[in-house]
């Protein structure tokens, strides 16, 4: 790692004053990607802003949803009362993000930030419509979540809190990489006021994307056989050492019926 | 006998320190005057280097020196050796390119040296390493061993046209031909042993210290063999003279083989000590272990085996291509010949077997001994080969292995191996019989009606070990004797230490070795202590590999006990007034029989050294040392039976149960054998399922951490069922055979096997990841669909 100025600001206030000042200045959160790609020289800040003691963390219900602070933990979301009442989906997919350290460590909001395109967080939050609140805007997932590792952040600008409403169904199947055990395709179902969302995470060559044949399928007929019958296209898909786009593709229709029988 | 002598399952007494954080690793020593190295390493696969430019690396605070290649050649560092010669076929020596510790004019994969900062700290010498500008002129690359040997491949070293480093043979050609030629059936299997990663856990580390008074080193290192680092750091790198060079491989966090050889890096620490006045450290980070590490396994093979009506095996020709990387390490040359070709007969009673084994130079990292070394490649060839030909005869899989199962012993195979003991029909009873093979069917049929697809799948490995015949290794080109010392000193006060030339990375030989002593004795464990690892305290050893360590280093421990006995007895009759064939040994005293007089074995220490009344002429002391030379290779066998099930959907395989009867001769500690079955089938589970080095095209490392190279976790392996069939080894004092590769050796093929038992096709390559499965399905519903 190259040197680095730590910084403890107390508020959201303070934490942008920061991140203003200095150019190569970046958020800390849970430091669970931010540090190995730091370790790794691939990440090269001056300074380090940790949000830590800015009063982001916390989970809150309110007007029948949930907004969650952008500092809670994967394994605070995973354990907590007020998920499991209103949004147990989201729980079991905290659950199954990496491992009791990363758990505990990893936050919602450095999660967002990041978008990392096998992330968990970025399909439930797309399927379920969630708002993305920051220091400055409120932001549609949708909108929110732009590309590989790229999102509607400006510069200096920080995540806050996560706004969510319950779904009439909801449920998410995973296949985890082998070896990261990250999503190499991870699929959210959801029926929300709006309508069947599908949204995929691990397998989109531009990160997460919701899945048209697959929600127009299971609005027709929301049944497992329903999502496995639609022909997913390889195109536009990633292909790696884990994964040809052929095989993402195919899982992308088995995972959406495992979610769909989890409904 | 004694509560905690052999057989009994003793809880290991290192335990205590590695399981409450004070073991002392080579990353835990801090030396007065410490500095830290960092490699400056090739990017590129293949390229000339045209210059380096270390101006601003040595302008940051803290850099001390910058070392490079030319510097070191001219310092006479000698170049790094390969230590079994192979002929080739047309008798013609193999050909060996040249490898300096820091390279001087081309580098040959991706992570080769190039030079090394030494600074005040770690991340300081790091971060200077980034600062040398090395100017490379890159050239193309080849990554996979068959390619290597394409005609208009990259040629990687000028004394090897071709990139050949040898074309070897072993066995009858013509008889074998021929009897291919008069078979019944022939049966053609094609395949590839996927190169690995060892993945210790503890990442290789050194420790330099000169003493510019005496001119002396002391070398701190994650070694398996710290004497024989010693000889060639002395002999061939002449970075001091032995006498001159301790060599200290203190608590080492496994080794898999992988710390068997003596690397680029703890050559140019000993060698920066001296240049920079600075005690020199360096510890490999995991993604230079990845780069770094000698790999494992990387073969090609294609192989047919012949039969009779009657489904006898009559013959076993096997064309093998092993990728060797970029430079051969120390025992990269014997792995696929002597250790691999050597056991292709495998449990079987085969008339005629030939090899060829083609050994080739590639700009990746170089591959070498890991866990199993050669028998792994073998038995996954061997026991794919008698599943594949059982299925293409329509006959059972164990009923045609039992068919040609050597059932007398010794067995001179065609191989050179000459079989001392077994029975190979007892294991396959016994593991079927724990596996409930007759229950498969029942459990298949139950699978299917959930949707899953189940299999079963067979492996009778058997293997080499307890290396090896200083003689007859000698003969076939290996540059050291395999033998191994120990020394017994009984203390005058009658505590024992044992100084042992094996060395424990994780094997539990603090443990193991002083339950020997104590059941010979019957002195208490806690009198015993195991000394190993340090080329000043004890007298000399070829350290631990090749699952030698019971069946060599043990025994030499046996004959050093015989002559402390011998002594002893002497002693104990001169004193009790007796004859000393008389005197008994047990429980920790000297009796003679039909006397009321003995000695407690303090009482005895106590005479040998006060030597006050020892009889006429005898030394005072008591303090043995012995050398064991093996009289033949070891010969632990086994069956492994493994069974999965498949999702057809993704392709993901489970492994439901694993069943293991192996026949390790005499066991000494069964909790700890078995502990060695565990991590040996965890790595051979590995090893089919989920590990693979991935190089791409260019020679780029694709697989540099676990993101993409995936290592066995806890809920990828199954609850082992471990059973035991011993028959005593006749060539050793105890009657030991080896335990720590079998696992690893014999398990591929079970799993594999399963597997391809599961989903109706033999077409499948390790490792069996959920998309090769999945393609493998679809490939057999229709050829077209899976890409
Ligand atoms: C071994 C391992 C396994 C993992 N497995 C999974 C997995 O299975 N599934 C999965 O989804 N993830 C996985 N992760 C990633 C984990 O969830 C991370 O915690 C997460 O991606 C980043 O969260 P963090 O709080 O650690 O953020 P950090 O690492 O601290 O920050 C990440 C990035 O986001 C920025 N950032 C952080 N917080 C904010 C904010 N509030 N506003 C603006 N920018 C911000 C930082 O500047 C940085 O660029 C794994 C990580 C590890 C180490």
């Amino acid at each position: 790692m190259y040197p680095v100025t730590y910084h403890r600001p107390a508020s959201v206030e303070e934490a942008l004053h920061l991140l203003a000042e200095e150019e190569e200045a970046m958020a800390l959160a849970g430091g669970q990607t931010l540090l190995p790609t730091m370790k790794q020289h691939l990440a090269a800040p001056s300074a380090l802003v940790d949000l830590a003691a800015c009063g982001l963390s916390g989970i809150r219900a309110e007007g029948g949803g949930l907004v969650i602070g952008a500092m809670t933990t994967h394994a605070e979301i995973a354990a907590s009362a007020e998920v499991a009442a209103h949004l147990p989906v989201l729980g079991l997919v905290a659950a199954g993000i990496g491992d009791p350290a990363v758990r505990h460590r990893g936050t919602i909001g450095g999660s967002v930030a990041n978008n990392d395109p096998a992330a968990d967080y970025p399909a439930a939050l797309l399927a379920l419509e969630a708002r993305i609140e920051t220091d400055r805007r409120v932001l549609a997932a949708e909108e929110f979540f732009e590309g590989l590792f790229a999102t509607a952040l400006e510069e200096g600008e920080i995540v806050t809190r996560i706004h969510l409403d319950p779904p009439k169904r909801a449920a998410y199947a995973k296949f985890p990489n082998p070896a990261s055990r990250y999503a190499l395709v991870g699929v959210m179902v959801a029926e929300t006021a709006a309508g069947i969302r599908v949204a995929v995470t691990g397998a989109g060559e531009d990160g997460v994307f919701r899945h048209a044949g697959l929600e127009a399928a299971l609005d027709a007929e929301f049944t497992p056989d329903a999502a496995a019958a639609v022909r997913v296209s390889p195109a536009g898909l990633a292909a790696d050492l884990h994964a040809s786009a052929a095989y993402r593709a195919h899982l992308i229709a088995v995972m959406a019926a495992r979610a769909v029988a989890a409904c | 006998m004694s509560e905690n002598g052999i057989g009994k399952p003793v809880k290991r007494r290192e335990d205590r320190r590695f399981l409450t954080g004070r073991g002392r690793y080579t990353d835990d020593l801090r030396m007065e005057n410490q500095a830290y190295a960092a490699f400056v390493r090739s990017p590129h696969a293949h390229a000339r280097v045209s210059g380096i430019d270390a101006a601003a690396a040595l302008e940051q605070e803290g850099v001390i020196r910058v070392l490079t290649g030319p510097e070191l050649v001219a310092d006479g560092i000698g170049n790094i050796i390969t230590g079994w010669a192979i002929t080739s076929k047309d008798g013609a020596p193999m050909k060996v390119g040249d490898w300096s510790a820091l390279a001087t004019d081309r580098v040959r994969y991706v992570g080769d040296a190039v030079a090394v900062v030494i600074a005040e700290t770690r991340q300081g010498a790091r971060n200077a390493a980034e600062l040398v500008e090395v100017s490379y002129e890159e050239l193309p690359a080849v990554a996979r061993g068959d390619r290597a040997l394409q005609p208009g491949a990259p040629q990687l070293h000028d004394v090897a046209p071709g990139n050949l480093v040898f074309d070897w043979e072993i066995g009858d050609a013509a008889a074998t031909d021929a009897a291919l030629a008069a078979a019944a059936t022939v049966v053609e299997l094609s395949l590839e042993n996927n190169r690995l990663a060892p993945n210790a856990m503890e990442p290789r580390s050194a420790v330099a210290v000169h003493d510019p008074a005496e001119d002396h080193y002391t070398l701190y290192t994650t070694s398996q063999n710290p004497h024989v680092a010693r000889l060639v750091l002395s002999a061939f790198y002449q970075v001091a003279p032995e006498h001159k060079l301790r060599v200290v491989a203190p608590d080492v966090g496994g080794g898999f083989g992988s710390k068997i050889y003596i690397y680029p890096e703890e050559i140019t620490c000993l060698w920066a000590a001296m240049k920079t006045g600075r005690s020199v450290k360096w510890t490999s980070e995991r993604n230079e272990a990845f780069m770094t590490d000698a790999h494992g396994r990387d073969h090609v093979t294609t192989a047919r085996m012949g039969f009779d009506e009657g489904g006898r095996i009559t013959g076993f020709k096997v064309e093998t291509i092993a990728n060797l990387g970029a430079y051969c390490s120390l025992f990269a040359t014997a792995t696929p010949t002597y250790l691999y070709a050597t056991l292709l007969s495998g449990q079987y009673d085969i008339p005629a077997i030939h090899a060829n084994v083609k050994a080739a130079y590639s700009n990746t990292v170089p591959v070498d001994a890991y866990r199993g070394a050669g028998r792994p490649e073998a038995t996954y060839l061997v026991e794919r080969m008698m599943t594949t030909a059982a299925r293409q005869m329509g006959m059972e899989e164990a009923e045609l292995r039992r068919r040609n199962f050597i059932q007398s012993f010794p067995h001179q195979t065609p191989v050179i191996m000459c079989y001392d003991a077994g029975d190979f029909p007892g294991n396959l009873d016994k593991a079927m019989a724990a596996a409930d093979v007759a229950g498969f069917p029942a459990r298949r049929a139950e699978a299917a009606a959930r949707g899953m697809l189940r299999g079963l799948g067979y492996s009778c490995y058997i293997e080499a070990c307890g290396i090896a015949p200083s003689k007859a290794v000698g003969a076939l080109g290996a540059g050291v004797g395999l033998w191994e010392s120990a020394e017994m000193r009984v203390n005058p006060v009658g505590t024992i230490e044992i100084l042992t030339g094996s060395h424990s990375h994780g094997q539990g030989h603090e443990t193991t070795f002083a339950q020997i002593v104590a059941d010979r004795f019957g002195v208490p464990i806690e009198s015993i202590s195991i000394l190993h690892g340090d080329t000043d305290k004890v007298q000399f050893g070829m350290g631990t590999y090749g699952s030698r360590s019971g069946a060599v280093g043990m025994s030499a421990i046996v004959r050093a006990m015989d002559k402390v006995e011998a002594k002893v007895r002497r002693i104990a009759a001169h004193l009790l007034d007796g004859a000393p064939e008389d005197i008994v040994i047990e429980d920790g005293q000297a009796r003679l029989p039909g006397t009321n007089r003995s000695l407690a074995w303090h009482e005895i220490g106590l005479a040998a050294y006060t030597a006050h009344d020892l009889p006429e002429g005898m030394e005072p002391g008591l303090k043995e040392t012995a050398f064991y030379d093996p009289v033949n290779f070891t010969f632990p066998a086994g069956t492994y039976i493994c069974e999965v099930e498949v999702d057809p959907q993704t392709g993901v395989v489970r492994i439901v149960q694993f069943t293991a009867a192996d026949d390790f001769g005499t066991v000494i500690n069964p909790m700890i054998v078995e502990g060695q079955v565990h991590g040996g089938v965890a790595q051979g589970i590995g090893q089919a399922l989920l590990e693979q080095v991935v190089y791409d095209e260019a020679g780029q490392l694709l697989t540099g951490s676990y993101m993409d190279y995936c290592m066995p976790r806890a809920d990828d392996v199954p609850f082992y069922t471990i059973t035991h069939n011993a028959t005593v080894c006749p060539g050793n004092p105890l009657g030991m055979k080896g335990c720590g590769e079998a696992g690893a050796i014999g398990s591929p093929p079970a799993v594999i096997n399963a597997v391809t038992d599961a989903i109706g096709t033999n077409d499948l390559s390790m490792p069996a990841t959920p998309m090769k499965v999945w393609q493998a399905l679809a490939g057999a519903r229709a050829p077209a669909a899976a890409e």
